[in-house]
């Protein structure tokens, strides 16, 4: 009765998308890719911003297509839906990214328009004043969600007096600003040099980057500094109990220390993570959810900052079961961290890795927001040919050694966000744990 | 004002046959990224719900994760993942799909994993009762512990709907998925996930003639069980306004949502789909008619959103089914006054039609956001599977951006002229937390 298994048919060689690459006289670095399965074009423009005000850099990329000295927030927006695009900015602490994406044929009146704002953002006083009520209600929605009020307090306990500890800005930062010191940081910050366009699609790479250097040549300047120093080292201490009334889950974060994508044993942590709790099949979700249905989801993964990487695990768990939630986190970290993984585990881990990266490669937008982020950290998609091959040669000990020195829970910053009153006494029992008003 | 842009297609090659079990199979090759993506969809979804089991069609689908005939509790995960792969499943209104999309060198891995549960999944105690508890907890994440929780899929359809099947809240109560037996699975089971009522699909890197064996090989045996008949879950339009409003304890700030019945998606597409070009009209960007409006303009809005289909699913969707219109506002926001002004809106361009320029600019955004979808494998497989099982043309993905630049200006200002507010179905969110 017992049918087999299908054998997997091995995976053909890593075919790498041929980048073609320009930097600008401007200072510009443009990457052009043709994927042409679709008849579109993906846009990424990364502007490093690291160190910019908080405040002024959110609203900024909020009302940056508000407005031009020839065109109001109505005709931008008209003028790109005509050519089927749209094109958004969102901040992180490293830089501002402008995306969106367009018919193929549209591609020169898209870049044109992003010009325009680049050059030409003119922050109408008006857009500005809208722009900025929306956000303060925006950032007042965010602050009712637990997630959101989970990572603040995470982020302030991993990065301390590091620019990262701070990520989104407080209502009052936003409800006084003007338009002025919006001017003023796109004047001195949104700027080319330095900055990376990523262009994916049903293009020919060295027209596109042809036509980029022709609509984006007037785009001059550079920002100054701008740069962060390195991110602190975790300090662990007592368990952060951060106290929402009322919650029926509680969210449960762990920070540990990580290593950056270049780093020689990267490989080797990314797969330790994968088998802790860094997929579906992990030790982590085998055990919290399909075990013993704490949680709908726990998910680890290692986020990368210009100054710093760390690895994060996250669940929302039932709020009667929050310390035996954290009893099985702890327990999981310290066995990947105490005992090498099974050979059957780690051969699944690392064919998950190396399936995900083709899989990430095979849609316009998964390429260019990856060719993106990699530029970001001064990389390139080639990397990925020898990220692969590190995936494929960590031995069973050298993934152990690297879950030993990071994934140990001692080393862990734990913040649990809920109900303090329920689940005090619950955490209590097992660890120290110091509270904090929400 | 520049020429109109010509509006692309895509020619995905769309193959379709039936097995001799029953089971309707749709092939779309397509070798430009060497990843596949395999759906299985079963006709039946939320609206099949009995009643005293609400929320049992979705946690039925969890258990489908749970073991088969050759898999062990855990196994289908592994097996996925272990291949490079990722997976899901939803559950809808009308149907509940199920998908992996994985390296090439994992499909036949794939067709046999979906064809083990399709010969029945293991339905044990223990694993019932443990995915009661996760499907609380995904409650409890979506609905109960965050602000705008259901909002506005399971709170406007009582409002809109009279039937147990259109109204009911499709993630259940904890009472009602407390209840449920292994036995109402088993029953669930044999009633709907028939093969003679599920669609499979494979999208991507494969060869026909080598899929078309490994699927003969892997589903050839499954047990041939008919469809059941499909229900009928019409019911009559709004014979009035209806109008609820309830309060949410974590919300800071007050929202609003409106829905309309629109035609049959399926009976009388031509008539529907100009409703999904209108909604598109109202709502998509600042250059939209709502958000110029209620946004940019009065400033009675801080987002608004308008869709087909209460799970925005609106090619997938079965009679009845309705245009939203959803609304964020500012602090001491109108939600009368936002209904108010989108009425005159409504009116205006049922009156005076679109302005130069205005459609062709919307069918091109639609446009691009059909052909995004479509570049992952998966934005193939499943909406080709469900093409198939609902209307019998899977190729209908292919032909959308054609058929929304073919709509004309006069029928969007018809379409905007049937959304009165005496058959309008409303909802607003007090705020519980104002800070």
């Amino acid at each position: 009765m017992t049918k087999p298994l299908p054998d997997l048919v091995p995976d053909a060689e890593l075919n790498l998308p041929r980048e073609s690459e320009r930097t600008l006289p401007n200072g510009l670095t443009v990457i052009a890719i043709r994927r042409a399965a679709v008849p579109l074009v993906e846009v990424r423009l990364r502007i490093p911003f690291a160190a910019a005000q908080l405040g002024p850099a959110t609203l900024l990329s909020q009302a940056l297509f508000t407005g031009t000295s020839g065109m109001n927030s109505i005709d931008i927006a008209a003028e790109l839906q005509a050519v089927g695009g749209s094109l958004a900015a969102g901040l992180d602490p490293d830089r501002l990214l402008i995306s969106g994406n367009a018919l193929a044929d549209g591609l020169d009146r898209t870049l044109e328009l992003l010009a325009s704002v680049l050059t030409d953002a003119t922050y109408p006083v008006e857009e500005v004043s809208t722009e900025r009520d929306r956000l303060v209600d925006h950032i007042q929605v965010a602050l009712s969600q637990p997630a959101h009020l989970a990572r603040v307090a995470l982020l302030k306990r991993m990065y301390g007096d590091h620019p990262y500890a701070v990520q989104t800005p407080g209502p009052e930062e936003i409800r006084d600003l003007t338009p002025e010191p919006l001017r003023e940081l796109h004047a001195g910050r949104v700027r080319p040099a330095g900055a990376v366009l990523v262009l994916v699609g049903d293009i020919d790479p060295d027209q596109a980057i042809d036509t980029a250097e022709k609509v984006l040549g007037g785009w001059t300047g550079s920002a100054p500094g701008g740069s962060l120093p390195g991110t602190p080292a975790l300090a662990p201490g007592p368990l952060l109990l951060v106290d929402r009334p009322g919650s029926v889950q509680s969210s449960l974060r762990m920070a540990l220390p990580a290593l950056t994508r270049t780093d020689p044993d990267y490989a080797a942590l990314n797969l330790a993570n994968l088998v802790f709790g860094g997929y579906f099949s992990s030790r982590w979700t085998e055990n919290i959810r399909e075990d013993k249905g704490y949680t709908y989801g726990s998910y680890s993964s290692i986020e990368h900052y210009v100054a710093g990487s760390a690895l994060v695990a996250a669940a929302e768990v039932a709020t009667e079961v929050t310390g035996p939630s954290l009893l099985e986190t702890v327990y999981e970290l310290g066995r990947i961290a105490s005992l090498p993984p099974g050979e059957e585990e780690l051969e699944q881990a690392r064919r998950y890795a190396l399936g995900t990266l083709r899989l990430g490669m095979s849609t316009q937008a998964g390429l260019a927001g990856l060719a993106s982020v990699y530029a970001g950290f001064g990389l390139r998609l080639e990397h990925l040919r020898e990220y692969s091959a590190a995936l494929s040669a960590a031995t069973r000990e050298e993934v152990a050694a690297a879950a030993a020195k990071y994934l140990a829970p001692s080393r862990a910053v734990t913040v649990v966000l809920g109900d303090a009153e329920r689940i005090e006494s619950q955490l209590s029992a097992l660890t120290v744990v110091e509270r904090s008003a929400a | 004002m520049a020429p109109k842009i010509k509006i692309p297609a895509t020619k995905y090659p769309v193959e379709r046959f039936t097995l001799g079990n029953g089971l309707r199979v749709v092939l779309s090759p397509d070798r430009s990224a060497p990843v596949v993506g395999v759906a299985v969809v079963y006709d039946v979804g939320i609206r099949s719900e009995p009643e005293g089991r609400t929320g049992f069609a979705h946690l039925f689908e969890h258990l489908m994760f749970q073991g088969s005939e050759n898999l062990e509790k855990l196994a289908h995960f592994r097996h996925v993942q272990g291949a490079g792969g990722s997976f899901n499943g939803s559950t809808h209104l009308d149907y509940t799909d199920y998908f992996e999309v994985l390296p090439s060198g994992g499909l036949e891995r794939a067709l046999f994993l979906e064809a083990d549960r399709m010969r029945g999944p293991r339905l044990t105690e223990e694993n019932l009762r443990n995915q009661v508890d996760v499907v609380k907890e995904e409650i409890r994440v979506n609905v109960l512990n965050r602000p705008y929780g259901g909002f506005p899929w399971l709170k406007l359809p009582p409002v809109m709907f009279g039937t147990f099947a259109n109204a009911h809240d499709g993630y259940g109560s904890f009472e009602d998925l407390e209840s449920a037996t292994v036995e109402d699975a088993r029953g669930f089971f044999d009633r709907y996930y028939a093969c003679g009522n599920a669609v499979l699909s494979v999208a991507g890197d494969f060869d026909v003639a080598q899929a078309t064996a490994m699927i003969e090989r892997h589903f050839g045996d499954v047990q041939a069980r008919p469809a059941p008949q499909l229900p009928d879950f019409d019911e009559p339009d709004l014979a009035g306004e209806r109008r609820e409003s309830y309060t949410d304890r974590i919300a800071p700030l007050p929202a609003v949502a409106a829905a309309w019945r629109v035609p049959d998606p399926i009976g009388n597409f031509e008539d529907y789909l100009p409703y999904v070009v209108l909604a598109e009209v109202l709502t998509d960007g600042d250059a939209s008619r709502l958000v110029e409006r209620l946004v940019q303009r009065d400033r009675t809005a801080t987002t608004m959103g308008g869709y087909l289909g209460f799970m925005g699913d609106e090619y997938l969707v079965r009679n009845p089914t309705a245009l939203l219109l959803q609304a964020h506002l500012p602090p001491g926001g109108d939600a009368d006054k936002v209904l108010r002004t989108i009425d005159e809106e409504l009116d205006r361009l049922a009156a005076d039609g679109l302005k130069p320029g205005e459609l062709d600019r919307t069918q091109a955004r639609m446009a691009t956001r059909a052909l995004h979808g479509t570049d992952d494998v998966l934005g193939r497989a499943q909406p080709m599977a469900v093409l198939e099982l609902q209307r019998g043309r899977p190729g209908l993905l292919n032909d959308l951006p054609k058929l929304i630049s073919e709509v004309r200006p006069e029928q969007i200002a018809a379409a905007a002229a049937t959304l009165r507010p005496e058959r309008r179905a409303s909802v607003e969110v007090i705020p519980g937390a104002s800070s």
